[in-house]
């Protein structure tokens, strides 16, 4: 009887499961696996009809110091990145879970996710408009500021940053809000009771009870920023070349897909060691 | 005038071609002169065949094309350095030129180039060519300068750009250093040329229309260009010079082939004959157009019109030097130069 129960269930189970298995399968393993079959080929087989099978596009990655030299630097960007994302999403994230109320809050926080609405492309663009030189912002402090003042930040590693650290502060300020929101009132009114100031709640309770959640933000702003073309190009110019801006011309440019595959999966299998390497502080954070 | 010419050039493809209207497929860059309107309308009216375009984003693309694709195109842009490869396999096929009336205005430097004419048979019509070299934003710089060193000049730090591109940088790198564009000789002198153009640059500019917005912002002094952009660059209003300095410039050369599978050839000729008419070029050439390789098209342009007064200088025209057919091993070895210096930033 419990067996037939076990079975109905199973049979259940599949059924309701199949969906977003078949969704996995379609939209993430097919690809990937296509990518990974171009990564070990000499050339398309649409190319050359006389394609093979080779590992000389991981072997360039060893051999040629440039490919090495271009992901450490993306790896750096990517840390500031999310360094910074952290440093002004977090106490952006506090104030709104922890201060305001009410109607305040919904308005607020409407506010960070409104530039999720516009396309990426078009807000890389209006920083490009900013930044330039005799651009929105230089045009603005001159006429705030008594002394003349020249930032010329396009076109720098800077401009690359302040475009990142916008296109990416919502996932920091979203995450570590859904923690701190849901850690309890009694838990900081208990902590006050017995005399603990602000500071020491900050401290000892509410980083440590949210800390999962900034660690999500923070996974979630690395791994794209760190495999970033389409800022670097806009806004770099000739400080603007990075791992992702190779892997970009292998496809785009130079019409080499099997290199161009076997960098991004480099680029994978760094990440994911990263994310292993981290991992034990991370599930300590979550405890 | 221009009508009266038109529209008799029109009757004698009308004549040479017959009533018989077919479907031709045409493949090539967007944007890039087969696909005006009024080119297309126009065959249309005299031949009865319409013309449909596809278009490519790389050369490579375009060879893939036509490789994976076999009966789907008629006629093929194809630039003359990939024609040696599109004949080596059998993508492309022999043209006979009588079909072909106006190729009779094409000099014998363009017709008989070792890259379109392979043991004497034609593969490919001349169609356009054009120069790679510098212009200079004239409001920054008053009198143009005479050296391609101008772009390493210090007086222009940080308001100089070039393209991103590997083969442009080194064949300029190779310019400045004194050595065949084709074949160059001491890479490490190149490379290191292009080192100290680096810091020069403001940005890389990527289309016409950014390297417009860079210099009507004033952002740019000098960059690098092509000849028929400037043109255009030009008659929007811009300041902007084209240089073609004496250590010379990077020409190229485009050509129209038709796919070996081709199943209209006919026609496929007959449209051919029309891009390179002297009606046709000139209107093009009013919108802003490459030079024409036909010396018959060319003449027949108004005497200030910037393909006619500067490219058809023979002074400017020795200074050409024309891109050579490339190994797929040298433009890796370009490549790897022109990325290692980008990241060394």
């Amino acid at each position: 009887m419990a067996e037939i129960t076990a079975t109905g269930d199973r049979r259940r189970l599949i059924a309701m499961l199949s969906p977003a298995y078949l969704w996995l399968t379609v939209a993430v393993f097919l690809p990937l696996s296509a990518m990974l079959f171009f990564s070990v080929l000499t050339a398309l087989p649409q190319d050359g009809p006389d394609w093979s099978l080779t590992l000389q596009n991981y072997r360039l990655f060893l051999t040629d110091p440039v490919y090495a030299t271009l992901l450490w630097k993306s790896l750096q960007l990517g840390l500031t990145v999310t360094v910074i994302c952290i440093l002004i999403g977090y106490p952006c994230a506090l104030v709104l879970a922890r201060t305001i109320r009410g109607r305040a809050r919904e308005t607020l926080f409407l506010l960070v996710i409104l530039p999720f609405w516009s396309n990426s492309l078009v807000r890389i663009f209006s920083w490009a408009i900013v930044l330039r030189g005799n651009g929105v912002l230089e045009l603005g402090l001159n006429a705030v500021l008594p002394f003349d003042v020249s930032l010329n930040l396009m076109f720098t590693t800077h401009a690359v940053v302040i475009g990142l650290v916008h296109s990416y502060l919502p996932y920091v300020i979203l995450t570590s809000y859904l923690a701190l929101q849901a850690i309890d009132d009694d838990i900081i009114d208990a902590a006050r009771s017995i005399g603990a100031g602000t500071l020491t709640i900050l401290w000892r309770l509410l980083l440590p009870l949210s800390l999962p959640g900034l660690l999500a933000g923070a996974v979630l702003v690395f791994v794209p920023v760190v495999g970033s073309f389409m800022e670097p190009r806009i806004l770099g110019g000739r400080m603007g070349t990075y791992y992702g801006t190779v892997i970009e011309d292998q496809f785009v440019a130079v019409y080499n897909w099997p290199l161009g595959a076997a960098l991004s999966f480099i680029l994978l299998a760094v990440v994911l060691l990263i994310l292993t390497l981290t991992s034990p502080i991370l599930r300590k954070a979550r405890l | 005038m221009t009508t009266a010419r038109s529209s008799l050039s029109i009757l004698a493809l009308a004549l040479a071609t017959g009533a018989q209207a077919d479907e031709i497929r045409v493949l090539n860059w967007q944007g890039y002169g087969t696909d005006t309107s009024f080119a297309s309308e126009a065959f249309q009216e005299a031949t009865g065949h319409s013309v449909i375009h596809e278009y490519f984003n790389s050369e490579q693309e375009m060879l893939t094309k036509l490789r994976t694709n076999p009966g789907a195109y008629d006629v093929v842009m194809i630039n003359a350095v990939f024609m040696p490869q599109a004949v080596r396999e059998g993508l492309v096929t022999a043209i006979d030129t009588a079909e072909v009336p106006n190729y009779t205005g094409i000099p014998e430097g363009f017709a008989a180039d070792p890259k379109l004419m392979i043991d004497g048979e034609v593969y490919g019509v001349p169609w356009t060519w054009g120069l790679t070299s510098f212009a200079i934003n004239t409001s920054a710089i008053p009198e143009a300068p005479t050296s391609i060193q101008a772009l390493w000049d210090p007086a222009h730090a940080g308001r100089v750009s070039i393209r991103d591109d590997a083969l442009e940088a080194m064949q300029l790198a190779a310019l400045a250093t004194g050595q065949d564009i084709n074949e160059i000789a001491d890479l490490g002198a190149a490379e290191a040329k292009l080192a100290e153009l680096l810091p020069q640059l403001r940005t890389f500019w990527s289309s016409e229309n950014d390297w417009n917005q860079f210099m009507a912002a004033g952002e740019l002094d000098i960059a690098t260009y092509w000849s028929g952009s400037a043109a255009r660059s030009a008659a929007l209003g811009l300041p902007v010079e084209f240089v073609v300095p004496e250590e010379g410039a990077i020409g190229w050369l485009d050509s129209l082939a038709v796919p070996a599978s081709s199943s209209h050839q006919e026609a496929a000729l007959a449209f051919i004959d029309w891009m390179i008419d002297p009606a046709f070029y000139v209107q093009w050439d009013a919108e802003g157009a490459p030079a024409s390789a036909n010396a018959d098209a060319a003449a027949a342009l108004p005497e200030d019109a910037f393909n006619r007064r500067v490219l058809g200088d023979p002074e400017v025209a020795a200074r050409v030097r024309f891109q050579g057919e490339l190994s797929d091993e040298t433009r890796e070895t370009y490549l790897r130069i022109w990325q290692g210096l980008k990241a060394a930033q």
